[in-house]
């Protein structure tokens, strides 16, 4: 079997994940396996050094809320872990902020690149553009438009794209 | 073992610089003059531009478009392949600011010069105005926003041909539609004759050589093999031209012994330091359909920035939002009644932002936010807010805000609300295209290079690319990088001939 990044510290990847997008609470075994595999082949491409860094940072991630008596973050309630997350993303040190920020990069990745996901949010965008749309477009050919410029002329109207 | 060839000219990167050098110098090749270009990136096929962001933002920029900065607070995106970072821009297409070529102080560097030949290219791209009848919502909507403020926002002229309108274009163009170098020049220049080899990455140059590592296809991976096979060569050749962009010759020449040493390499770097801001409207516009770049409002010279239209891809937009949780989702999920505004500050060149590379000879960018970028970045944010609520948006997301989501109901607050110590680097995403400097044009011992690219006390080499630009440009530079890279080829050609 494959050695990942993730594996020691899956729990707690999950609960930052469904913590920072809370659509991936519902993921079922396999949405979980797409939006890791993302994550795993970005983090390929990474050094080493990285790789460790990330799997150190969510160990503090679990670890941390420990020491304020509340528990390991991956068994908190989802209130408590955005707390625990907001005092990192505004962290004053440097380290911390931009140590969160990938992470919350990374679960974004995984989960707003697929095909499905960018589908569900209405995200339409098509090799063949206006012709995909014509209910809508291109706005004169539909008689009234929604929205016109305020002003008469554009520099060359009549160049053709 | 190293393989040895031999050419007369070697041309290091194929993007903006480079192609234009190539196709510029091409004619030589029916004197005998054999020419070569090294890219390290791979050569796409047509019909490996899906659009996908998954798919295509891996294949075709350096680090996947995620490469950051030395303390991590800033994204730098470049190309990575056979045409540079022209498959990946939008192509919006402007000669340099007069005042700007001024400032930068390099002898026999003229803007009527620069003017003359950003105009040549801009005939040789098919640069024009989309018609009125192919603009999106999200432009019009900006173009309307800033007309009610009594802001005169200017249309980009664009440098496409058979455009669909599918907004993909910083996912390399599906329809070809777009014109880069891997359209224009670097086809033109191997009709010609001039040789270009893909996947070919320049480790090192010594005297009149460039030491090369030719890497193998990656199984699944997009891209042609190499046209040479893969393994280690010398390429010795009479002149070598560096066109590897800003961070890349700036790189190479750093790890290069016989250059490594030049005062002033690596210096100077500039990189209009971007956010991607984003309102809400009540109602659906067409954004994520039409040309997604089509008007800009200049106020470098009155308060230092820029702004322009755009439209990005989800994970992008996601990416770029400050924050998390539901209302990130909430913002994501109103995708279609989003509109998008890129703030760029024109930031200058100072001491602690440059280039240098760690012991494995990759590039390292240093680079702090400045007093003067941070106002700038916040100024422009809080203009685009008034364009956005006059535009009629429902709410807006200001990155330097907290919490960054503003309702129109606070909009006569916006400067309260959106200010400097809100921004934090670190938490807040900042984003970087227009990388420059590094091997800077000047006078004397001012410049690592004169204003023909030759680099000082190194005769055989040349650089030709945005790493020559002295400070930063206040606007997008293609244009500019293709002009002074056209003098560069300009001043070989008047070398050669003596
Ligand atoms: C997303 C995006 C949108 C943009 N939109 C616009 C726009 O609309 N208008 C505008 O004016 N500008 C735009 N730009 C900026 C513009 O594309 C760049 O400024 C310009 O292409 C830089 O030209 P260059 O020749 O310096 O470098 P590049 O075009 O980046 O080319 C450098 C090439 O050199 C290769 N290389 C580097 N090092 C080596 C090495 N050691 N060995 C071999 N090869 C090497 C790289 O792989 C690359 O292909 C945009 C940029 C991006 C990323
Ligand atoms: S908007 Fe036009 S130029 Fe841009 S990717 Fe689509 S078809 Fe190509």
């Amino acid at each position: 079997m494959t050695v990942t990044v993730l594996e020691p510290v899956r729990a707690t990847f999950r609960a930052v994940a469904a913590t920072v997008v809370p659509e991936t609470h519902a993921l079922d075994t396999d949405g979980w396996a797409t939006l890791e595999s993302a994550v795993e082949r970005a983090l390929a491409a990474r050094p080493e050094r990285v790789r460790a860094q990330l799997v150190t940072f969510l160990r503090l991630i679990e670890y941390l809320p420990i020491a304020r008596v509340v528990g390991r973050f991956s068994r908190l309630d989802a209130s408590r872990r955005t707390l625990v997350l907001r005092r990192l993303e505004k962290s004053p040190i440097l380290l911390i902020r931009r140590g969160f920020w990938g992470l919350r990069t990374l679960v974004m990745l995984g989960y707003y690149t697929q095909p499905e996901v960018q589908a569900a949010i209405g995200y339409r965008a098509h090799p063949d553009g206006w012709a995909t749309r014509r209910r809508l477009a291109p706005p004169e050919s539909r008689g009234t438009p929604l929205i016109t410029l305020e002003v008469p002329r554009l520099p060359d109207d009549s160049t053709t794209g | 073992m190293t393989t040895t060839r031999e050419y007369d000219i070697v041309i290091v990167g194929s993007g903006a610089g480079g192609g234009t050098v190539a196709q510029a110098l091409a004619p030589m090749v029916a004197q005998g003059v054999r020419i070569l270009v090294l890219e390290q990136g791979p050569r796409l096929d047509d019909h490996e531009f899906t659009g996908r962001e998954d798919e295509m933002a891996p294949s075709l920029y350096e680090d996947g478009g995620g490469f950051l900065t030395a303390d991590g607070t800033m994204t730098l995106a470049f190309g990575r392949l056979y045409g540079g970072s022209t498959v990946v821009y939008t192509g919006t297409s402007l000669v340099a600011p007069e005042h700007v070529i001024r400032s930068w102080c390099v002898p026999g560097l003229e803007h009527a010069d620069l003017q003359r030949r950003s105009e040549k290219y801009m005939a040789q791209n098919q640069v024009h105005y989309l018609p009125r009848v192919l603009l999106n919502e999200n432009n019009k909507l900006f173009f309307n926003g800033c007309h009610r403020l009594g802001f005169r926002a200017e249309q980009f002229p664009l440098n496409l041909d058979g455009c669909k309108g599918s907004s993909l274009c910083n996912l390399g163009c599906p329809n070809a539609a777009k014109m880069g170098t891997h359209r224009v020049q670097l086809p033109e220049a191997e009709r010609q004759g001039v040789e270009v080899v893909s996947r070919a990455e320049v480790l090192r140059l010594e005297e009149r050589a460039a030491f090369v590592r030719v890497h193998e296809k990656t199984p699944g991976g997009k891209g042609r093999p190499s046209e040479w096979a893969p393994g280690e060569y010398e390429v010795k050749a009479r002149m070598i031209i560096s066109c590897g962009g800003s961070v890349g010759t700036s790189a190479l020449l750093l790890r290069s012994p016989v250059t490594a040493g030049l005062s002033g390499l690596g210096a100077g770097f500039t990189c209009h330091p971007a956010h991607i801001l984003v309102a809400e409207h009540d109602h659906e516009i067409t954004n994520d359909v039409g040309h997604p770049k089509s008007y800009y409002l200049d106020r470098a010279t009155e308060e230092g920035f820029v702004l322009e239209t755009c439209m990005y891809f989800p994970f992008t937009t996601a990416k770029n939002l400050t924050g998390f949780g539901a209302e990130h989702s909430a913002l994501m999920h109103a995708y279609r009644r989003l509109q998008m505004i890129h703030v760029l500050a024109c930031d200058k060149a100072v001491p602690e932002n440059r280039i240098t590379v760690d012991r494995s000879g990759k590039a390292v960018v240093h680079y702090t936010f400045t007093n003067a970028v941070v106002k700038s970045m916040v100024a422009a944010t809080r203009t685009s807010a008034r364009i956005f609520f006059a535009a009629g948006a429902r709410r807006v997301h200001a990155p330097s805000a907290d919490p960054p989501l503003i309702d129109r109901q606070s909009a006569y607050r916006l400067d309260d609300l959106i200010t400097e110590a809100h921004f934090l680097p670190g938490r807040i995403s900042v984003s970087a295209a227009h990388l420059m400097g590094g091997c800077a044009m000047g006078a004397d011992s001012a410049g690592v290079t004169d204003s023909r690219g030759r680099v000082r006390d190194v005769p055989w080499l040349r650089v030709a690319d945005s790493s020559l630009f002295p400070d930063s440009l206040e606007i997008n530079p293609y244009l500019t990088i293709m002009a002074l890279a056209d003098r560069v080829a300009e001043g070989v050609q008047i070398d050669w001939r003596h």
